[in-house]
């Protein structure tokens, strides 16, 4: 069980969470992620942790209600304890090249960005985040992530805030040598299409990059093998060799495929959970 | 006096057609008709080499005995005394190739129904109410157990049972390790397990789970500011194989562990009760044909398959799955296609599994495992249709552990290493046993490994204290 200590609304359907997990704090390192679980008979779902303090103990996510398990998360208020919560997992995130280290946040993927990119910026990196979303009212965690690098982007696809246009077009110019410059490595969180824009990117210039991948998974321990992802043409398990990869050498249409795999059963839970909560709402 | 009849008393089973679309227990066990019955056949031998036979050295006359006699809380107590899982063992033990296999009834008749007479006695112990267990935990170096498998529960059992604080670290959100997510509800109803989980706790066991020991916490840890004395490691094989084949990636091909997690663990077979689905089409292979195999392919007909089937490149002789088990599913209509080796899984234009590329095979010189070695016969592929591919060809232990503790040594199979004939690892006061140290094997075996453990740690820590 894991107390929530601090919930804040991000965008409507994103909330981040401060919660008192001080083992999982105590161990957590950037680009690894923990398992919950909200309620019995729910699903084990994998979340980035975006930031931990050591000391306090306390560890924060930012989750997207998108799917059932996420929707009951969002129902969670301070005080209410989180089921389950295990953690952390996978490998801790290694940056290929030191130097100047571009992190690309799309969506609520840039909250991973936190500990990472202070974490660099302590070591002596150069760091610079580029956050993007659609519009100005999505972009999130501006303030935070500010204080964590040098140099702070931001993106969006309606020009509602910073540079007009997709995260990919701003990345160009760095590469051409605009703004903070060319990146030495580059590491990209959020939606699939985009690491995948990313990846074709920064293929041409031959900067390293990693992405994160979030394959569907259970255990998180390496038990169960549903996560697994063709990477330079061999199979990894996400969860004990990931989450981040070596995106030039990953099987993106493999990997969008397999998420697709529970499509209908996921809509088919998450409108059943809808009717649940309205049930609920009424009496 | 022992009374001589050739048969064992049969177990009573549900109808194959009913159970093989419900998760109820097959077997609904002996009453005590039965079970006094089938008592009588015991000779008492002097000499008991049926106990040579069980891993964990259960005295069997002595309490096949007292079920004779009627006596059924003292045969409980011998039962007890040697055996801190009766309910578990007695049901999913493969008793014909151990204590049955020794029973000298089992000379010229069939053998003692030992293992039937064991679960007797365990859910009759199950039905008291009268029957009060407490801690007496006398002793202050505290002992660390992880993986709560049956390994880590019977070890931590002996040795509360000896008077040692013990707290076991279980990464899954329930205990039990495979006895929850591997085995499924038909041979070992969970309320039997968490009996029995509930039994250990009223001996003093401490159960923490969500804790993974070399991610959450560290063997450092738990040996330094953490205070244990000692370390039991009993994590399991819990890292599926794959054939390497092309098309193990595409959707709807499953490992055998977590085709059977969705399924034990996460109840998938209640969806969308609960959340976590599992994808079954019309016609399920299942790639092996060990008593995992025959788990997944039972489980598949229960969670909606029309036709489940066993695809072995060996032949029925090689088979390692129980007979008792073998039995089951082919009275539950299960096809088997033996000497078949897969060697593609085709998918279609979207992804999805579509059927099984196999060749015939014929059995040649015997192998290093001592089993007739299966060779290609040439020309001879074939597609099975199939909508779904579990693979159930094995495991490997899990290597967190070993990826972050200094000074633990493991074998190239990924199995710790330990000195012979002992539980101890290359780290001292850690000891550890089961599949973590065998590669993938019993329920039973697993439970022998952390009994015998247990003695080892008690000796170790008593040193320690004078």
């Amino acid at each position: 069980m894991a107390k929530i200590l601090e919930k804040r609304r991000l965008t409507p359907i994103t909330q981040l969470y401060r919660v008192d997990a001080p083992l999982v704090a105590k161990a957590a390192k950037p680009g690894q992620f923990v398992i919950l679980r909200v309620r019995e008979g729910g699903e084990r779902i994998p979340i980035t942790i975006a930031d931990y303090d050591r000391e306090a103990g306390i560890l924060t996510i930012v989750v997207q209600e998108v799917g059932t398990t996420t929707r009951y998360m969002g129902q969670l208020g301070v005080g209410d304890e989180i089921l389950d919560l295990v953690g952390p997992l996978g490998m801790p995130l290694e940056i290929p090249v030191e130097g100047h280290v571009v992190g690309i946040g799309g969506g609520f993927g840039s909250a991973a960005l936190l500990c990472l990119m202070r974490e660099l910026r302590a070591r002596g990196d150069t760091t610079t985040i580029i956050n993007g979303a659609r519009g100005k009212d999505l972009l999130i965690l501006n303030e935070e992530l500010t204080e964590v690098c040098d140099n702070l982007e931001l993106c969006t696809d309606d020009g509602s805030a910073g540079f007009h246009g997709l995260v990919t077009d701003r990345l160009q110019q760095l590469i051409d040598g605009d703004g903070p410059g060319r990146p030495d490595s580059v590491v990209a969180i959020g939606p699939m299409p985009m690491m995948r824009a990313v990846t074709e990117t920064t293929r041409g210039a031959d900067i390293p990059t990693l992405v994160s991948l979030d394959p569907l998974m259970i255990d998180g321990t390496g038990m169960c093998g549903g996560c697994r992802v063709t990477v330079n043409n061999e199979v990894k398990f996400a969860c004990v060799d990931g989450p981040f990869f070596d995106a030039h050498q990953v099987d993106f249409q493999e990997a969008v495929r397999r998420n697709k795999m529970y499509v209908k059963q996921e809509q088919d839970s998450k409108d059943r959970s809808e009717c649940m909560k309205l049930a609920v709402g009424q009496d | 006096m022992p009374v001589k009849r050739v048969e064992k008393t049969p177990m009573p089973e549900r109808d194959a057609v009913l159970r093989s679309h419900d998760f109820g227990e097959v077997n609904e066990g002996y009453g005590i008709a039965h079970a006094q019955f089938e008592a009588e056949r015991c000779l008492r031998c002097q000499d008991a080499i049926c106990i040579d036979g069980c891993p964990v050295r259960v005295p069997i006359p002595e309490f096949i005995h007292e079920v004779a006699k009627g006596d059924m809380r003292s045969a409980a107590e011998i039962l007890r005394s040697s055996n801190p899982l009766p309910a578990v063992c007695g049901r999913v033990c493969p008793q014909e190739v151990q204590c049955e296999e020794q029973c000298s009834v089992g000379i010229r008749f069939k053998p003692v129904a030992i293992g039937y007479l064991e679960r007797f006695v365990a859910d009759w112990e199950m039905e008291q109410t009268d029957i009060d267990i407490t801690a007496n935990l006398s002793r202050d170096q505290k002992v660390a157990v992880i993986g709560s498998g049956p390994a880590g529960l019977v070890c931590a059992g002996e040795l509360a049972r000896l008077g040692y604080p013990v707290t076991i670290f279980e990464a899954l959100h329930a205990p039990g390790g495979v006895l929850r997510y591997g085995i499924p509800e038909f041979r070992l109803p969970k309320d039997v397990l968490d009996w029995e989980i509930e039994q250990l706790k009223k001996l003093g066991v401490e159960i923490q789970c969500n804790i993974i020991i070399g991610k959450t916490i560290t063997m450092d840890q738990i040996m330094g500011e953490m205070g244990f004395k000692a370390v039991f490691i009993g994590t399991g094989a819990g890292l599926p194989s794959f054939m390497g084949i092309p098309g193990e990636n595409l959707n709807g091909v499953y490992s055998a562990n977590e085709f059977l997690t969705r399924v034990n663990l996460m109840q998938a077979n209640d969806f969308p009760n609960a959340d976590t689905p599992v994808m079954v089409g019309k016609r399920v292979a299942v790639i092996g044909a060990g008593n995992t195999a025959m788990d997944t392919v039972r489980v598949a007909l229960r969670v909606g398959a029309e036709q489940g089937l066993v695809v072995y490149r060996r032949s029925v002789q090689e088979m390692t799955a129980r007979v008792e088990e073998h039995a089951h599913a082919i009275e539950e209509g299960v096809e088997f296609h033996w000497l078949t080796n897969p060697v593609e899984i085709l998918g279609d234009e979207d992804g999805w599994v579509t059927g099984l590329r196999c060749v015939r095979m014929e059995l040649g010189e015997p192998d290093d495992s001592g089993r007739a070695r299966p060779v290609p016969i040439e020309g001879s592929e074939f597609v099975i249709p199939v909508d779904n591919v579990v693979l159930s060809i094995g495991n490997k232990p899990n290597p967190l552990l070993l990826q972050t503790t200094k000074g633990l040594e493991a074998n190239k199979w990924g199995c710790l290493v330990v000195h012979d004939g002992s539980s101890e690892t290359s780290k001292e006061h850690v000891f550890a046993g089961g599949d973590a140290v065998t590669g993938a094997a019993t329920v039973i075996l697993a439970a022998g490994a952390g009994k015998d453990a247990a003695a080892e740690i008690h000796e170790d820590l008593s040193a320690l204290v004078q």
